[in-house]
């Protein structure tokens, strides 16, 4: 068992965990935020992406102590009171997804792409975005809301 | 996007683009899918699976297992009654209760890599996984059967000791659940007339649904009897239906929960987990949560079948076809069932030919039982049929989208299987993509070819129930029963809101629970925007109806004398004294006019579908002549879709279902070593579409109404999957002179297919010199 402390969403959160916990199960089980999913336990799907230190990592492929003393951002840290974060908009607005199963790591790895490079081109996206698998839409609307965002569009 | 015909003036909802109802729970992690449930007090249930693809359970000991602290309760189909044999209707599939308590837990034998064997509950998954370690089970392993050929091969090791079918007769143990037939004109007489006539061999690989959550349920049994399950489903009364009789208890004692749910194309149609994690609460007393891994979901659920298919047909030099045969076994798993008849009922049906013979062979063998897949049966199909075809316009050199125009289904064609069609958009769809700017642009570049394909799906109907309640401040509830998968909470909204004459976001959609909502058939068979839309039509004029008595009765005039317009009450002119109130201004009135108006209907659409639909579809690849790989560069589909309700919805369906059709056709594959265990159980190695593989796929909706529903809907949601692999095989083919009549097309396989190819030619250059 190991003492951690992580922000999480912003908030100081302090817990006693198994050293073997995962972070995916970690927020999901010990803190009850089932809004990051597990798609594959391997790394590969990105159902699970949270940002960790800023950076999006598979949740399902890091150790909860990884996150002592940093910073974990989830789904459910984005919006700002009830003003959704461009992102969530723009998922919305430009029917990024269809189950939505996907969609909060999707929206991770896209946040952490547009705070890396704000003005991504097509290619860029495609490029970042290969880590996060869809099975309903074909990813040309995911595609669309990654750019509106960027672009701060607000309309379809 | 290009969407013909899409200007519906007569509707003021429908065909709008509003944002989906949904959607905030969506994207900030609030929706709950079906692990996303705790319960104070809940245990979590692990399965022991199977490292056999055949073998006889000899004994099962778990003394050892139940000693270990934290473990609560194991299970095995011990503690489930012996279930009923006969094959019984539920819902929409035909099933062997039987049949169906093995696959859930396995009785006497095992079938195949990874079929559930005992389940533990215990106060942590990692209790119950180190529980399920110390279960010893005594196999006697048996020769594994792996494809349909081995299967009905004369003497090959039975799976089940008691399948019989008509043909062999009641002495006679099989393989070979059912063989259809479906028969017209006469063959000989059809391929005597013909110019040319080619005949093929093909084969297609088991591919999974590739849904992204995995199943889960949680399971709570109340000492009474009465049950719980939540569960991420498409179907919820079919859960009901078919986990009661599993679990041999009145249908009326379980409630099923649909959670949200994270993608199913068929796959979320039968059960798994449900009775397991409902055997396990009752045992235990405490609500029980069964989660899938991705591995137990690709070992253990239902992918669709591997086929193989044999096509021969005949043209006359100017075109027509004059007769086609078609030879079909697919592989259906561990237990009977694969799609065969909706497979051979669609595998040449869009087209009108004189004579034909179709045979189709549900063959059971050593992999997971098959469940449905987004237009069951009809991709597989369609991969040999088309790809023949495109041979045949080659040969008489005719361009391949005029000779499925010649020889398309129209108003008044009989399908193979009987039924004649009525209003149909086959024609049109092939048409569409023909004056497509995709298919007259020019393709340049080495390497590089284009394809295409059509495809058919008749869509389901089923059973709906809905109720629209009136609030009193005048929005307006519309529940259903019809799990929402991909949207349909926004188009049962928009049908409500067409009818009431309110704004969309007037109108809360509710996706309710199996005690809150009359009996609804799964979401499947592209139905629920038809049926439930239906439904939800009815309902909403089922208040519409009560609106015009209330009013009727305060303005002392028959209900037939008033008009309701875009949310307005209004006397009959040309009767009466002029009144008018809107819809609001009465709601407030309805506790003095006889109390709140609740709508209500409920649809059978008997053995009408959702209209049939088609689609055809356009697609230029590239061809890496040293790996194999083939990128697609550009795609243009085009679908009959009657009426679009929500048209960027109707879009994303064409888009998604484009995008497994190419996942199927280039990668995706169920790989077993040949003791029968499947050595790809992760999707790095079950390899899907990312984004980088696939471009922007472009839609043409082609806008056909449907005579048999009041908006004209017709189902969309799974016509697309199924003319992408023919269509890329084909585009493969004017890339590199190669046809592929495998699937998947994989760069090993392809890489191969160009090495023979190349091989040929420098023999035939060197037997010329």
């Amino acid at each position: 068992m190991k003492n951690i402390q992580v922000r999480v969403n912003g908030h100081p959160v302090a817990r006693e965990i198994p050293d073997h916990r995962l972070l995916v199960d970690f927020l999901r089980y010990d803190l009850g935020l089932t809004g990051t999913k597990e798609g594959c336990s391997v790394g590969v799907c990105g159902a699970c992406t949270v940002l960790l230190n800023g950076q999006p990592v598979s949740s399902c492929l890091a150790l909860a102590v990884m996150a002592d003393g940093g910073e974990v951002t989830t789904i459910e840290g984005l919006a700002e009171g009830d003003r959704l974060h461009p992102l969530q908009q723009a998922f919305i607005d430009y029917g990024g997804f269809q189950c939505g199963v996907c969609t909060p790591g999707q929206i991770m790895a896209s946040k952490a792409l547009l705070d890396a490079n704000p003005h991504p081109t097509p290619a860029q996206i495609k490029e970042w975005m290969m880590g996060n698998l869809c099975r309903c839409t074909g990813y040309y609307k995911i595609i669309e809301a990654i750019q509106a965002a960027a672009a701060e569009k607000t309309e379809p | 996007m290009a969407v013909k015909k899409e200007a519906h003036h007569k509707y003021r909802v429908v065909g709008t683009r509003p944002i989906r109802p949904d959607g905030i729970e969506k994207v900030t992690g609030r929706a709950l899918y079906g692990a996303d449930y705790y319960f104070p007090g809940m245990l979590f249930g692990k399965i022991l699976r199977s490292p056999y693809a055949h073998a006889r359970i000899k004994s099962i000991k778990f003394d050892k297992a139940l000693k270990l602290p934290g473990v609560r309760a194991i299970v095995t189909a011990d503690d489930l009654p012996e279930a009923d044999r006969k094959p019984q209707q539920m819902g929409e599939q035909q099933v062997s209760p039987y049949y169906l308590s093995c696959n859930v837990l396995a009785r006497g034998k095992v079938l195949y890599d990874g079929h559930p064997v005992a389940a533990v509950a215990a106060t942590s998954p990692h209790i119950a996984e180190e529980a399920l370690r110390l279960i010893e089970v005594d196999y006697e392993p048996l020769e594994p059967v792996m494809t349909a050929d081995e299967a009905m091969k004369p003497g090959a090791p039975i799976l089940i000791d008691d399948l019989r079918n008509q043909e062999e007769g009641p002495d006679q143990p099989t393989n070979v659940a059912t063989h259809l037939q479906f028969k017209r004109g006469d063959l000989a007489a059809g391929f005597d007339a013909a110019d040319c006539v080619i005949e093929r061999e093909f084969r297609t690989a088991t591919v999974h649904q590739g849904y992204i959550e995995p199943h889960a349920s949680v399971g709570i049994w109340n000492p009474d009897g009465h049950a719980t399950v939540y569960t991420c489903t498409q179907g919820s009364f079919t859960v009901r239906t078919l986990a009661t009789k599993v679990l041999g208890m009145p249908e009326g004692n379980l409630k099923v929960v649909p959670s949200e749910i994270g993608g199913g194309f068929g796959g979320k149609t039968t059960i798994y987990c449900e009775p397991i994690a409902l055997l396990l609460a009752k045992k235990t007393g405490h609500p029980v949560k069964v989660t899938m891994s991705r591995s137990e979901v690709l070992r253990a659920t239902g992918p669709t079948s591997g086929i193989h298919e044999r096509v021969k047909i005949g043209v006359t030099k100017e075109g027509r076809i004059t007769a086609a045969q078609v030879w079909m076994a697919y592989e259906a798993g561990a237990f009977p069932g694969s799609p065969m008849a909706p497979g051979a009922m669609t595998v040449i049906t869009s087209y009108d030919i004189p004579n034909l013979l179709i045979d189709g062979y549900d063959v059971v063998v050593n992999r997971p039982k098959t469940c449905a897949y987004r237009a069951p049966g009809a991709t597989a199909a369609a991969f040999g049929v088309e790809t023949v075809l495109d041979e045949l316009a080659e040969q008489i050199g005719i361009d391949p989208l005029d000779l499925r125009i010649m020889n398309g289904a129209h108003e008044g064609t009989q399908q193979p299987f009987g039924p004649v069609f009525k209003r149909i958009g086959f024609i049109e769809t092939c048409e569409a993509l023909k004056a497509s700017e995709h298919y007259n642009s020019k393709l340049t570049g080495a390497n590089r070819g284009r394809g295409v394909a059509a495809g058919f799906w008749f869509n389901a109907g089923f059973q709906s129930s809905a109720s629209v309640y009136v609030n009193q401040d005048g929005t307006a509830s519309v529940v259903t029963g019809s799990v929402d998968i991909g949207g349909s909470r926004a188009s049962m909204a928009m049908i409500a809101a067409e009818v009431l004459g309110l704004p969309i976001d007037e109108v809360r959609p509710v996706v309710a629970d199996t005690d809150s909502i009359g009996y609804t058939d799964v979401t499947a068979g592209s139905r629920v925007t038809f049926a439930t839309g239906m439904a939800v039509y009815n309902a909403a004029q089922d208040v519409v109806r009560q609106l015009k008595e209330r009013a009727a009765k305060m303005w002392e005039c028959t209900p037939d004398d008033v008009e309701f317009d875009n949310g307005v009450l209004r006397t009959r002119g040309d009767v009466l004294q002029p009144q008018q109130l809107t819809l609001k201004e009465l709601a407030a009135r309805f506790i003095r006019t006889g109390g709140p108006v609740v709508g209500r209907a409920s649809v059978s659409t008997g053995g009408a579908g959702a209209g049939p639909a088609f689609a055809a579809i356009c697609v230029d690849v590239e061809v890496d002549p040293d790996t194999g790989k083939v990128q697609i560069l550009r795609v243009t589909i085009a679908q009959d879709v009657g009426t679009a309700i929500h048209p960027s919805y109707v879009e994303g369906q064409l888009q998604g279902g484009t995008a497994q059709g190419i996942g199927w056709a280039l990668n995706e594959e169920y790989v077993y070593d040949s003791k029968g265990v499947l050595r790809n159980t992760g999707l790095l190695d079950y390899r899907m579409p990312t984004c980088l593989d696939l471009p922007a796929i472009e839609t043409i909706l082609v806008e056909v109404p449907n005579p048999t529903h009041p908006l004209g809907v017709r189902g969309v949601g799974e016509v697309s999957i199924v003319p992408p692999p023919a269509a890329i095989a084909n585009a493969i083919y004017r890339a590199t002179g190669v046809r592929m009549r495998e699937l998947p097309m994989s760069p090993p396989r392809l890489m191969k297919a160009l090495q023979e190819h190349r091989n040929s030619r420098e023999g035939q250059a060197a037997a010329g010199r």
